[in-house]
């Protein structure tokens, strides 16, 4: 207990001497807030000046005590008051320093024998070890828990920095920010919050409760769980790889189908079809022979199809990208090219399948086809005034494009102001020119030659063509007297229309002997074979009977065999070309308006005649140079004379100031102007003074967020209305930055709301990145695949 | 002779349905359309000119208080509903789409100091000069019932400002100190003192819910955290504040309302610096409240003024009075950015529009896409001296007008003297202090 005691006393003792030494480095660094600071730091001098007195002094003590002998420190044990200690502006007790404390004898005590070795160590280890520090004042430790806790909180409040800037820069804002996303919600959700009320909803719960009717999800009654768990295990296994396979087959399948349909060669696909149709045609061979009915339904399909095609727009040249062609077909082999094959398709697909199904009977087959197509364009004929607006005809507009496509089925109607008619005559152009080029192989490749050559020449062709034509068609009526036969009904329902027709069509042609295109226009038919080719000959020989004269030598050469019309089998080929090239002609149709266009030009030449009259005595022109130089002399300087007649020399009546002197006193008063800006521009009179009265609305100096006048510039002159921009730009121009609900509480922002939107978007982000990747590797194998394909062509 | 027929497609402009738009087209050549900034620039000026003629903001007033009207408080669920408390311990509640009180307590005596609506919308706390912490509820008693509180709240000293948590049943009140509240308590559950004797208002921050700020009258502003025990800062300005207001939608900024008839912006982690000086103001300040947007606040002077002034702006964009209207007391902005309210001295509650020119109730597309065409278009132009005066043009009284001036004027002088003192003496020794950092203090941690 005595030693425990001790030990005590030691560290109490001790203490005094040890917060004199500590408080002096301590003190410079706390500040306080308060008046009392001051008085602190004073003190803090006074103890500092002190220290070394303090130090002497307890040296000479220590010297007293052990001369005495060590017996008065019981009185040295007494307890000091600790406020006195370290009170709270840490001024020390007067003369506490001074007094002996017990450390000061273990100096001698280990010297001394008969102390234990324990009591020794522990006395050194209290040396050594430090005493604790006396605790902060109460203002410092508020102050430094107040600095803590403000940053603390100030750097939970930063993480609103982002929110609020991005919120700042903002275009629109829309309030309230948490807004229920619109739309249907999922039936669970509405079921989970609603209760039957009303009695008949109660009865209807109740019912289906007895009946074991399920309510919430899932939705399978009891029996149907039942007989979902009956199903025994092996069952179930089967029936599971059953369906793996079937669903890896599928797989295969459709990655199959996907990879064939990426493929973007033309050529490929063009191949395959090809492959199918072939195949196609054999099985159906195979079929007529083995099982005529399925051959009869195959038929049908195929007669099916062709109804549809016909009634489609889909190859028939009136797309936006067949316009597009037919704009390039001029200049470009290759889009001709295209607009041929699709034309083709539309043919294939709108031919008689009679025709399709036994190729080998040829012409006549054609032949056949025509009577029954024929009534079709007999009706459409007759309706229609305005071959351009459907809406006139009463039919669907896709017609006239069709008709155009179809191999002209409409009889050319007006005179050469649509496309179409224009189209179709080609298309009559071309049939007889194949026609002519039966008869006369001589000239059939010069013929070939002009065609391709431009648009013009064709005209001229066609002129030829026509009346070569014609001339053979007089010549030669008894060629086809077969086939007159068969259409013998026909040509009497036609006859009436025809010549009504023509007699129109004749007028103008006369009346405007110039056009090129007018002669082709007459006539209501459309020639689609020989034998409407003939018809027409032999409707319109005796108008144009002196041209057919003229050209009967080639026509005579005409002999009608087989292996010239395997030739003229070939030429359908190329006459398709020819169609297309023609086509390129459109561009250059309108030709009647110039004749209009002149008229209203002489309309207008009256007018300004008129207005001439009536202004001829106003000399607006010279008014208007004299105005001009009148502006230009107000802007020159001025010479100014200030000659005093009399000064330095004799003045008087009939005197004049020396010349000397006039040229000393005759003054420039300002520097030349700058070249005015108006001085090339004969018209126009540029002022270059400043306006006060526009100047009241001009802007003086540059705003504020601009950073030159250009930028401001071009924000005024950039217009938002609805006169200059698109409906979308101007809304999306005029977009309020602050959008908010009528009647809707705006609450303020939310921690949660936001901290998880954000949290959702990094993870959005992050899962975007993967999909990212996963696109990239989509991409990547397109590219392969476009590779591929372009190291295959 | 040929006879020119006009002859149109009807694919060209036949509608598919009725429901379909008509189609109208338009040429967007440039050519065709000439001189598009003068012509916007008219457009512009006629709509400014329109908006001052529209600009017609008063639209109620609401009166049957018998004395000032001391406090209001916004219903936090119901747009209709508004209470206002009176110097002579009153309490109304009103109806703002009939313009009428449905209810009226007396809940105190003397002065009713505070008031403000629990989040859930069921139930309010007043405080008053008697010394007591009220809850009531907010239906009105049934017939028959007496008007009492639910609950009442005895405290050692005057009350003088209260506010609710955004989120939980903790309240926050003040007077000779900042005292944190539990609904279910009778005694605080925090007391924050630092030094001052009194705190005129005390507001909770609405987005990061555990912060507060107080004004004090040793002229200074300080922020507390319900969490901690001590208080976190306090900035100590050249004049007192009244009363304070956070952002609503940016959680670190406050603006308070001052005796030198400015308002400042804080940015709480730096209060060495207000962020903004708002000035216009022609005398005292005495209360404010934010728009819900966070883009406005609106602010209630000893001047008999309310002003509107923009977050980030130094001066208001509009400024509203009446020729009765005294001094205001309490302003609050509707929880819709549509309207404000405004209590004054004469026992009237005012109720105007926040966007003077604005008109009411719900527009046709049309009408909003006019609306948002003149919006831009004056935006655009905002620059042009006869817009800009046009826009800026308000009427003021007399008086206010002329202590602008007067103010103007010693403001030039002041300046003037302190650049010619600058002028005289040693280079360096008349520091130049900015306006923002004029009016501070010190920052005391």
């Amino acid at each position: 207990m005595a030693k425990i005691s001790k030990k005590r006393e030691s560290k109490k003792s001790r203490k005094p001497s040890k917060v004199t030494n500590k408080t002096t480095p301590v003190k410079p660094e706390v500040s306080y807030d308060d008046d009392d600071a001051e008085v602190v730091s004073e003190g803090d001098e006074n103890i500092t000046s002190e220290e070394e007195e303090d130090e002497r002094k307890h040296q000479k003590l220590l010297e007293a005590i052990s001369a005495l002998g060590g017996k008065k420190k019981k009185k040295l044990a007494e307890r000091s008051e600790a406020a006195v200690q370290m009170s709270e502006f840490t001024v020390n007790a007067e003369g506490e320093g001074d007094k002996i404390d017990l450390s000061d004898l273990i100096g001698t005590l280990n010297k001394t024998p008969a102390v234990p070795k324990k009591t020794k160590k522990q006395l050194q280890n209290l040396q050594t070890k430090n005493t604790i520090e006396s605790p902060l004042s109460k203002q410092e430790s508020e102050r430094i828990q107040r600095d803590v806790a403000f940053q603390k909180s100030a750097a939970e409040v930063s993480r609103w920095t982002s929110i609020i800037k991005q919120n700042q820069r903002a275009e629109q804002l829309v309030f309230p920010l948490k807004q229920e996303p619109s739309g249907r919600r999922p039936v669970e959700k509405v079921v989970c919050g609603w209760k039957a009320q009303t009695p008949l909803e109660q009865e209807i719960f109740s019912l289906l409760s007895v009946n074991k009717q399920p309510i919430n999800d899932p939705v399978l009654t009891p029996k149907e769980e039942a007989s979902m768990r009956a199903m025994s295990l092996e069952d179930a296994r089967i029936r599971r790889a059953e369906l793996q396979k079937a669903r890896a087959l599928q797989s295969y399948y459709e990655a199959k189908a996907t990879r064939e349909r990426r493929i973007k060669s033309k050529k490929y696909h063009k191949v395959q079809n090809k492959a199918k149709r072939k195949e196609f045609l054999k099985q159906f061979d195979e079929m007529v022979k083995s099982n005529p009915a399925a051959a009869l339904e195959e038929l049908n399909k195929m007669e099916l199809s062709r109804m549809q095609e016909r009634m489609s727009l889909k190859h028939q040249n009136s797309s936006k990208w067949a316009k597009s062609k037919a704009v390039m077909a001029k200049y470009d082999g290759e889009a001709r090219k295209a607009i041929q094959q699709q034309l083709e398709i539309n043919k294939d697909l709108t031919e008689k399948l009679a025709a399709s199904l036994n190729k080998e009977e040829g012409e006549e087959d054609e032949d056949v086809g025509d009577p029954e197509v024929l009534p079709d364009f007999v009706n459409d004929a007759e309706t229609g005034s305005d071959p351009a607006n459907p809406w006139m005809r009463g039919k669907l507009s896709a017609e006239p494009a069709e008709k155009e496509a179809s191999d002209c089925e409409a009889p050319s109607v007006a005179m050469g102001n649509t496309e179409e008619e224009e189209d179709e005559q080609e298309v009559e152009e071309t049939e007889e020119e194949a026609l002519l080029r039966e008869f006369d192989s001589r000239r059939k490749l010069r013929q070939s030659q002009e065609s391709d050559k431009d648009p013009e020449m064709c005209v001229t062709d066609e002129e030829e063509a026509e009346e070569e034509h014609e001339a053979t068609a007089t010549d030669h009526p008894d060629t086809s007297d077969k086939e007159e036969e068969e259409l013998s009904e026909f040509k009497s329902l036609l006859q009436g229309i025809t010549d009504s027709q023509a007699s129109r069509a004749e007028m103008p042609a006369d009346a405007e002997p110039t056009q090129t295109s007018a002669p082709l226009e007459e006539g209501l038919v459309r020639i689609r074979t020989l034998e409407d080719i003939e018809l027409l000959g032999q409707e319109e020989a005796p108008t144009d009977e002196a041209p057919a004269e003229t050209q009967e030598p080639p026509s005579t050469q005409a002999p009608s065999s087989a292996p010239e019309k395997a030739k003229r089998k070939r030429k359908r080929a190329i006459d398709v070309k020819d169609v297309l090239t023609k086509e390129a002609k459109v561009i250059r149709v309108p030709l009647d308006p110039t004749v209009e266009d002149a008229e209203e030009l002489d309309e207008k030449d009256g007018q300004r005649g008129l207005i001439k009259e009536a202004f001829a005595a106003d000399d607006v022109i010279s008014d208007f140079l004299k105005d001009k130089r009148k502006q230009e002399d107000a802007g020159k300087p001025k010479v100014v004379d200030l000659t005093l007649p009399g000064w330095g020399e004799w003045g008087g009546i009939g005197l004049k100031p020396s010349r000397k002197k006039r040229k000393k006193f005759r003054v420039k008063v300002a520097p030349p102007p700058p070249p005015r800006k108006d001085q090339n521009l004969p018209c126009v009179i540029i002022s270059e003074s400043r306006n006060s009265s526009a100047c009241a609305h001009q802007v003086s100096s540059l705003p504020f967020p601009f950073k030159n006048p250009s930028q401001f510039e071009s924000t005024i002159r950039t217009p938002s209305g609805r006169t200059w921009n698109t409906e979308r730009t101007v809304k999306k121009i005029t977009k309020p930055k602050v959008v908010t609900r009528l009647g809707a509480i705006i609450e303020p922002i939310a921690r949660e709301d936001v901290m998880k939107d954000l949290m959702k978007n990094q993870k959005q982000a992050s899962a975007g990145k993967h999909t990212k990747g996963h696109v990239d590797s989509k991409n990547k194998k397109k590219h392969m695949n476009k590779k591929k394909t372009v190291t295959a062509r | 002779m040929k006879v020119k027929v006009l002859s149109r497609n009807p694919d060209d402009y036949v509608r598919e349905t009725k429901l379909d738009i008509q189609r109208v087209p338009r040429n967007y050549d440039p050519a065709l359309h000439p001189f598009e900034v003068p012509r916007e620039y008219t457009r512009a000026l006629n709509a400014t000119k329109l908006e001052r003629v529209f600009a017609k903001p008063f639209l109620a007033s609401l009166d049957g208080h018998r004395d000032g009207v001391n406090c209001m408080a916004k219903h936090t669920k119901s747009l209709s509903t508004l209470l206002s408390g009176s110097c002579d311990g009153e309490v109304k509640v009103w109806n703002l789409t009939k313009r009428e009180c449905v209810r009226t307590l007396q809940a105190h005596e003397g002065f009713v100091r505070g008031m403000v609506v629990r989040f859930c919308g069921n139930s309010f706390f007043t405080v008053g000069d008697d010394k007591t912490i009220k809850q009531w509820k907010m239906e009105a008693p049934g017939y028959g019932e007496e008007e009492e509180p639910l609950n009442t709240i005895l405290g050692k000293t005057v009350f003088t400002g209260l506010d609710h948590h955004q989120k939980e049943g903790v309240f926050a009140t003040c007077g000779q100190q900042v005292d944190i509240w539990d609904e279910q308590r009778s005694s605080p559950i925090r007391s924050f003192t630092w030094g001052v004797d009194s705190f005129s208002s005390v507001r909770f921050n609405p987005v990061e819910t555990e912060l507060l700020a107080s004004c004090a009258s040793d002229r200074s502003i300080v922020l507390y955290d319900m969490r901690e025990s001590t208080p976190l800062k306090k900035v100590i300005m050249n004049l007192r504040s009244n009363t304070i207001c956070w952002n609503p939608m940016e959680a670190y900024y406050f603006t308070c309302s001052n005796e030198d008839y400015n308002l400042y912006t804080y940015d709480m982690r730096h209060l060495d610096r207000p962020v903004i000086v708002h000035m216009d103001h022609v005398s005292a300040v005495l209360d404010i409240d934010y728009s819900p947007t966070g883009k406005e606040f609106v602010s209630a002077s000893f001047d008999k003024t309310i002003r509107i002034f923009p977050r980030d702006s130094g001066h208001s964009r509009e400024v509203y009075h009446t020729k009765r209207m005294q001094h205001v007391i309490c302003i609050k902005w509707s929880a819709d950015n549509k309207y404000i309210l405004s209590g004054s001295d004469e026992m009237n509650i005012r109720m105007w529009k926040a966007n003077a020119a604005e008109k009411l109730g719900v527009l046709s597309p049309r009408e909003r896409e006019a609306v948002n065409y003149n919006q831009k278009l004056k935006e655009k132009f905002q620059h042009h001296p006869q817009i800009r005066r046009i826009s800026r043009h308000r009427h003021l009284p007399k008086a206010i007008y002329s202590q602008a001036k007067e103010l103007r004027v010693m403001k030039e002088a002041r300046r003037r003297k302190e650049i010619n003192v600058r002028k005289h003496s040693k280079p360096g020794t008349v520091p130049v202090v900015s306006e923002k950092e004029k009016h501070i203090v010190t920052v005391v941690k």
